[in-house]
């Protein structure tokens, strides 16, 4: 009974929704706002598994090449840096600054170093994916419990022991928040990369069709991204909720006492 | 004779009529002044600073992808010479401010009620886990072609990017009451209204600031792409023009004052935050 | 685990091996350097024999944990010597094994009760099989057999302190070290608690030192109590024991030797709390 009822509550509302935007468009006349018919055959038409190969394979690959190497750089460099307490305060304000460049503006820069193309938009991705798993290990690393550290040290954890059964774990739950951020800037970058110098992707598909003002297919595109970005997020949830199993509960337990 | 010493030579035989050990208490001064200095970071920095400036005049980088610092400084000491600066700095912060005072406005509301309501948001948790991926640059084409390539296309932009944000972190927070607490207002016969002022609002007061936070950087970010991709006036706009004008000075000047306005959103937000929540207990932080 | 070997033998074993001195602390002494120096201890010095049951006790502040820390290796000293069998103790040694107070904070979230208990083997080099054997045999010393697939959080108060004493246990230290272990538990588990250490202490016949503020375990549990001043911390009084080696929650905390021996230690733990030093006429 429960899974019809959450089967209904998923459809209720996209539902309502569509059949809202049906009717809205049903005069067929606004040059902007397709009625969902032509968006939809428009979707069909356009995705077809070349086209996807195309432009979403090379999209997707640019993304997770960036997203990874920045989760792996951070992770180690934050690990490195959240171990040491005198290198984490020099490091910790240049850190929080370089942070702070909100990491579009870094396209032209990087554009001067790597030029227009795909090294440039991996390295964007990269540098804007790479601070908020840093910072967020750097923090997670720090604020393990020191009773914990105690338990490790008086039972003689050695250093590669401290770190794949204390460190990682207790880390996690921070990483992954970070790595959570930074999966949404990715995807954001992916396509401002695109936008900005590209010859092929989702993102400059989409502004090809803004140009050739074919709306629809326009419209297709924005919701293709928006598939990309769920699917993603659903990855990630699955992952997530594997390797912090243990963490829910444990939060639980600590609330209650 | 050091200023020290004499200060405190004439304070203290004003006050005690005595001749002071005047260096003791000049180095312990000192002594004091050099503990309280957070050393550590400011070497840090230093040491980051050193590193621009001698890195290209090294050879090591390449002087015209990387100018050394004092050409950084000097190009951004120009720039706030130039009127044009200024008000595309304005510009940048006004849209960002007004993007995202619409998004909380908006997120607080929505978000208050999806919170309370188990049924509500579960209907709409499909709709929102659809839209919230689709990042706001991807609407970019959209904006330009219904709005046109101006400041109000990247506004809307920004509130929209800014919502999400906002929306998820006090619907988290309102759904994280304490249901002691709920049990405590119910007992006393709270009404509706006084239950959300008076126990839901305090309690989910830190994910809101947490919203603001992640919400601040993102309106940020989206403001200064839209100026870049549709060139609506303020700084991304300066920075796309030195771009494609080469000017590689003025560009790093541009985005040093980028991150400036970062840091210095986040440590304003971050002050705010420490003072109107200094009386809830401290919350795990960890960001969801 | 080596467990047959003493059990034959008993307490009869317990009085032989009591003979070589396990633990000796000469002049050991902590200050916290800083803005303002705090003198934590002044000046401990005490022997601890093999197998001996040691209750550690003072009022709050006395500097109970940082002495234990001290002894545990996991706090350096300003001055004198810590040395286990002989040899001085520079970090956490190996032979020595430590429950905390904050069981539930002590206990890795992310693993079993049976993973728990094994790292430290593993870490230790024994063999898969040994680690098997050791964990089931702890499990069941602390009667947990049933729980090793649980993560501590689902357990209870007790039963996670249970856990950290088997991990302890499991780990076949020389000196086990006891931080106020029962203090976050509630009267009727410590009950329980107190005599599921007495028990192990007699199957292994291991060292223990036991600190507390709860002036009753102290008598109930040791051998010898020792008595702490207030900071800087020095040594009381070191106090025997004299009550029967079986020890029971009912009959022995009605005996009047265990009511004066209680009665003196509270004094003591007044005149501390009063500022007594060692070296001070005692009444």
């Amino acid at each position: 009974m429960s899974i019809i009822r959450r089967g209904i509550f998923l459809v209720a509302l996209p539902l309502v929704l569509v059949v809202l935007w049906w009717l809205a468009t049903r005069q067929d006349t606004s040059f902007y706002w397709p009625s969902p018919h032509r968006v939809w055959d428009a979707f069909v038409q356009t995705w077809t598994p070349a086209e996807i190969r195309q432009d979403v394979l090379p999209s997707v690959v640019r993304f997770v090449l960036g997203f990874l190497l920045a989760t792996v750089l951070g992770i180690g460099l934050g690990v490195a840096i959240g171990c040491y307490r005198g290198l984490r305060e020099a490091i910790e304000p240049v850190l929080e600054f370089l942070r702070a460049v909100p990491p579009p503006v870094m396209i032209p820069v990087i554009i001067l170093f790597a030029g227009i193309g795909d090294g440039m938009k991996v390295l964007v991705i990269f540098f804007g994916c790479l601070w908020p798993v840093l910072l967020n290990t750097v923090e997670g690393v720090r604020a393990i419990d020191p009773v914990l550290r105690d338990s490790a040290r008086s039972y003689g954890f050695g250093p590669y022991c401290r770190l794949r059964r204390l460190i990682l774990p207790a880390a996690s739950p921070r990483i992954l928040a970070g790595a959570r951020q930074s999966m949404s800037l990715g995807i954001i970058l992916m396509v401002i990369s695109e936008m900005f110098a590209a010859s092929n992707g989702i993102g400059f598909t989409i502004i090809q069709f803004q140009q050739t003002f074919a709306i629809p297919e326009m419209w297709g595109g924005i919701i293709l991204l928006g598939l990309v970005g769920l699917v993603s997020a659903v990855l990630f949830h699955l992952a997530q909720t594997h390797i912090l199993r243990w963490y829910h509960g444990f939060l639980r337990s600590q609330r209650k006492a | 004779m050091s200023p020290f010493s004499s200060t405190t030579t004439e304070t203290a035989r004003g006050a005690a009529g005595a001749v002071p050990r005047r260096s003791g208490s000049a180095s312990r001064l000192l002594a004091r002044l050099v503990s309280a200095l957070p050393w550590r970071p400011v070497l840090g920095m230093l040491a980051f600073l050193v590193l621009l400036e001698t890195l290209p005049h090294s050879g090591l980088v390449n002087p015209r992808y990387l100018p050394p610092l004092d050409r950084m400084l000097t190009a951004l000491a120009n720039q706030a010479g130039s009127s044009g600066f200024w008000d595309a700095l304005g510009a940048t912060l006004r849209g960002s401010a007004i993007g995202l005072a619409i998004a909380m406005a908006a997120g607080v509301v929505v978000g208050v009620a999806l919170g309370s309501s188990r049924v509500l948001c579960e209907l709409t948790t499909s709709t929102v886990e659809f839209f919230r991926p689709i990042p706001a640059v991807a609407l970019i084409p959209v904006m330009v072609l219904v709005i046109g390539p101006n400041a109000t296309s990247t506004v809307v932009l920004v509130a929209y990017a800014s919502f999400w944000q906002v929306l998820i972190q006090v619907i988290y927070g309102v759904q994280d009451t304490d249901p002691v607490a709920y049990e405590t207002a119910a007992s006393f016969r709270f009404s509706r209204l006084r239950t959300l002022r008076s126990v839901v609002w305090p309690s989910a007061l830190p994910y809101v600031w947490t919203g603001l936070r992640l919400a601040s950087t993102m309106a940020l970010i989206v403001e200064i792409t839209g100026e870049l991709v549709i060139r609506s006036p303020g700084i991304g706009r300066q920075i796309a023009l030195a771009q494609s004008a080469d000017q590689v000075d003025n560009l790093y000047a541009l985005v040093i004052v980028a991150g400036l306005i970062g840091v210095i959103g986040n440590v304003v937000v971050r002050r705010l935050e420490a003072k109107t929540l200094h009386w809830h207990p401290s919350v795990t932080g960890v960001e969801r | 685990m080596k467990v047959a070997q003493t059990m034959t033998d008993g307490r009869a074993e317990m009085s032989s091996s009591s003979g070589g001195t396990m633990l000796d602390l000469v002049g050991v002494q902590k200050t916290y350097a800083g803005k303002r120096s705090f003198e934590a201890i002044r000046d401990v010095t005490l022997s601890v024999r093999a197998g001996e049951f040691v209750c550690i006790v003072g009022p709050s502040g006395a500097g109970k944990t940082t002495l234990l820390r001290s002894i545990a290796g996991l706090q350096s000293i300003s001055g004198g010597e810590v040395r286990l069998e002989g040899s001085r103790v520079d970090g956490p040694p190996e032979g020595m094994a430590v429950v905390f107070q904050e069981y539930a904070r002590s206990l890795f979230p992310w693993m079993t009760v049976r993973q728990n208990i094994a790292l430290p083997l593993k870490q230790k080099g024994l063999s898969r099989h040994d680690i098997d054997a050791n964990v089931a045999e702890a499990l069941e010393a602390v009667g947990l057999s049933e729980d090793h697939d649980s993560y501590p959080w689902q357990l209870s108060g007790g039963m996670q302190q249970r856990v950290a004493i088997a991990r302890a246990v499991a780990y076949e230290p020389k000196v086990l070290l006891m931080d106020e272990p029962f203090a976050a538990v509630d009267a009727q588990t410590r009950a329980d608690l107190e005599d599921l250490v007495l028990a192990l202490w007699k199957r292994l016949g291991v060292t223990v030192i036991f600190v507390t503020h709860d002036i009753d375990e102290s008598v109930y549990l040791g051998q010898r109590v020792i008595v702490l001043s207030n900071s800087p911390t020095e040594p009381l009084e070191d106090l025997a024991v004299d009550l029967p080696s079986e020890r029971d929650q009912l009959t022995t905390r009605m005996l009047p030797r265990f009511a004066e021996l209680r009665a003196h230690v509270y004094g003591q733990i007044q005149a501390s709390k009063a500022g007594a030093r060692p070296g001070d006429v005692q009444p």
